[in-house]
């Protein structure tokens, strides 16, 4: 214990010294946060939009100053023609073309037809989900001016206007970076103590296997912890996120995942050669662990082997528990099934490090 | 520690082999080191210094062979030795971005010394090896001489009752050299024993005792001196003013073991068998006219070493070219 406690003092130290990690260890989550919290946003806003209005009557006018309210949109241009729309549409002028035909009033009253027309760039995937989410706008507030009961608007109830896609990924970005820091730096700073030499000296004192990497764990289980809080308050003070499960759940999620991704970590490095295989190594890891844990993808659309992987991944595990607990706020006892499932990959991960791991230099 | 420094080796191998693959690094090498002494492991690189260091302390496991040390059966008891031997790599192995004492404080800490003895211990290193202005300064920063010494002072802060240094000289300039073998000195005179190895002679001479390793074999093995005495050649010097001329005269010659030039100077290795080698050199250099006076030598260490190492060598360095063929077994 006593030895297992110097080392990892020695390891704080090195990292307090060592700049560059140190600053990615914060720097790392606060950039995930702002690239999936803004960037990465299905609810786009501001999106250029040019507006043709045959119609032009008092009403045709509120359904565009309505488009304008939501903030989604905005109005650069009114375009003489249909073709003079398609061709600012095509130049890239603007992202989302609205056409109001002649016979607006007329649809407006009969009903059964759409009233308006809206024209996408179909090359931006995002634009395309913005304008299909437009085509349900509901123009609250203007009941009086529009028909009621008219079916095209009948779907503003489902329709979450902003923040949805912050609020969802934002409890599962936590263990992304968990997943880097924990085995790209715990990875990186074993063998880089290998790479340097140090580990040669390490292993000729009495330092045993287990508390020479306990000891060099130990630091990073903190620093887990501390990344965890940072997104998941970041989260709540950015996005809004609504934490509805207990925090205590919350954190022995994370203590769970990240001694199964410390693991990780460690088998990577007693394969890795240099930091630069390790830092590969990771990335090998990190790739199937994005796309494949159910994090941005849903697991119903991929195909049977690729959810057979999902279930090696520990962050498939933690995803499922992260938004079990702070969205859906399920008790632990409720998600039974990850917490056994990323028990099983510690100890399976932990028996392969300590048979591959020895003090000995063949 | 004195006491029992008397007693018995410090080690003993018998037929320590170590193959990596197809290269065998380590070939039979069977050792016996008394306690209290400075032990000499001299070898050009590759010659299986470090593998057999590795071997002694436990880092590598034998192919075939035994060694026990310090009394325990290494590598099955290497975990019980951990305590009593200090080993300094090759390499500095310490952490460069940690400061002198972070790094002393940290060992101190890995070999478990309590409170009050480690702080005594580490203040006690720090001015045995002129460290003291130095403690807060990171150890990358340091100069040669500087971060072998913490290195020293490293490995020796548990007291170690065995030493193993590896190299520990390559990258010091010869006033640190000779500053370090002092402290080596100082060292045995506790009763400490010092495994070290290196490749330059006038280290492997400040040893008591000495191994020459060649390609993974031990070659010759003796105190220094005894091994210049009993050397299996005939040491001559040539001083001539053609000494191109004298070196050709000598080439070709079968008994004419080894040449190096000195200045103006050829010193030359010639078979011990042969009757009146001086005599032969001279008629050898008449025949080509070349001026010359030719005296017979005390035999130095680097003679020892290549009369050792290269007599019995098929890959013959330009300076000998065909001489070597007719190598003769140099036991000293």
């Amino acid at each position: 214990m006593f030895r297992i406690f110097a080392i990892a003092t020695k390891e704080i130290r090195q990292l307090r010294r060592d700049r560059l990690t140190a600053g990615m260890i914060v720097g790392l989550p606060l950039l995930q946060m702002v690239l999936f919290g803004y960037a990465i946003n299905f609810d786009v806003r501001g999106v250029s939009a040019a507006v043709v209005d045959e119609a032009r009557t008092s009403m045709s006018r509120a359904l565009v100053a309505d488009m304008q309210a939501t903030g989604t949109v905005k109005v650069r241009a009114y375009a003489a023609s249909v073709s003079d729309l398609r061709r600012r549409v095509r130049s890239g002028e603007v992202s989302i073309g609205v056409y109001i035909p002649a016979d607006f009033e007329r649809r407006r009253v009969v009903g059964g037809q759409p009233l308006a027309q809206l024209l996408v760039d179909g090359s931006e995937p995002t634009i395309e989900n913005i304008a299909r989410a437009f085509a349900n706008m509901p123009v609250a507030g203007r009941t009086g001016i529009y028909h009621s009961g008219q079916q095209v608007f009948e779907v503003r109830t489902e329709y979450n206007p902003e923040k949805r896609t912050a609020v969802q990924i934002v409890p599962t970005l936590i263990g992304v970076i968990l997943t880097m820091t924990m085995t790209m730096f715990t990875a990186m700073a074993l063998v880089r103590e290998r790479e340097r030499g140090n580990l040669e000296l390490l292993i000729t004192t009495p330092a045993s296997s287990l508390e020479l990497m306990l000891g060099k764990l130990l630091p990073y289980v903190f620093i887990g912890l501390v990344q965890a809080t940072l997104v998941l308050l970041l989260g709540v003070l950015l996005f809004d996120v609504p934490v509805n499960g207990s925090l205590v759940a919350f954190y022995l999620a994370a203590l769970l995942f990240i001694a199964a991704t410390l693991t990780l970590g460690l088998i990577a490095s007693t394969l890795a050669e240099t930091q630069v295989q390790a830092f590969q190594m990771s990335v090998f890891v990190l790739l199937p662990s994005i796309l494949l844990s159910g994090f941005v993808f849903p697991f119903d659309g991929m195909p049977q082997a690729a959810r057979w992987i999902a279930q090696l991944l520990p962050l498939t595990h933690f995803v499922e528990l992260v938004r079990g607990i702070v969205l859906r706020g399920a008790g632990l006892a409720e998600l039974q099934v990850p917490i056994y499932k990323l028990l099983a990959f510690t100890a399976v991960a932990l028996t392969v490090v300590t048979l591959r791991f020895h003090k000995r230099l063949d | 520690m004195s006491e029992r420094a008397a007693a018995g080796s410090a080690i003993t191998a018998r037929n320590l082999t170590r193959r990596f693959g197809k290269l065998t690094a380590v070939d039979h090498v069977s050792l016996e080191i008394p306690r209290a002494t400075i032990y000499g492991f001299l070898g050009p690189n590759g010659s299986g210094k470090s593998t057999t260091i590795r071997m002694l302390c436990g880092l590598l496991r034998p192919s075939e062979g035994e060694c026990v040390v310090l009394g325990h059966p290494v590598p099955r008891e290497a975990e019980q030795l951990r305590t009593k031997i200090g080993y300094m790599t090759q390499r500095f192995s310490l952490w460069e971005d940690l400061t002198v004492l972070e790094n002393l404080d940290f060992m101190s800490r890995i070999f478990g010394l309590d409170g009050t003895v480690r702080t005594a211990r580490i203040a006690e290193r720090l001015q045995q090896y002129r460290l003291e202005d130095r403690r807060g300064q990171r150890a990358g920063t340091l100069s040669g001489g500087q971060k072998q010494r913490l290195a020293l002072a490293a490995a020796t802060l548990h007291e170690p009752e065995l030493l193993l240094l590896d190299e520990p000289t390559s990258a010091v300039d010869p006033q640190s050299r000779r500053d370090f073998w002092e402290s080596l000195f100082e060292l045995v005179d506790r009763g400490t024993t010092i495994l070290v190895s290196t490749h330059y002679m006038d280290e492997a001479e400040r040893c008591h005792r000495l191994a020459i390793l060649d390609r993974g074999r031990l070659v010759a093995e003796g105190p220094p001196r005894r091994l210049m005495d009993s050397i299996d050649a005939t040491v001559i010097e040539i001083e001539a003013d053609d000494v191109r001329g004298a070196r050709h005269a000598l080439d070709g010659q079968d008994f004419v073991k080894s040449v190096a030039q000195l200045g103006n100077r050829l010193h030359a290795l010639l078979a011990k068998e042969r009757s009146d080698p001086q005599g032969s050199v001279r008629a050898l250099l008449a025949q080509h006219r070349v001026q010359g006076n030719v005296e017979v030598v005390h035999a130095s260490l680097e003679d020892v070493f290549v009369a050792a190492t290269r007599f019995d060598t098929d890959d013959a360095s330009p300076v000998r070219r065909a001489s070597a063929r007719q190598g003769s077994q140099a036991e000293a």
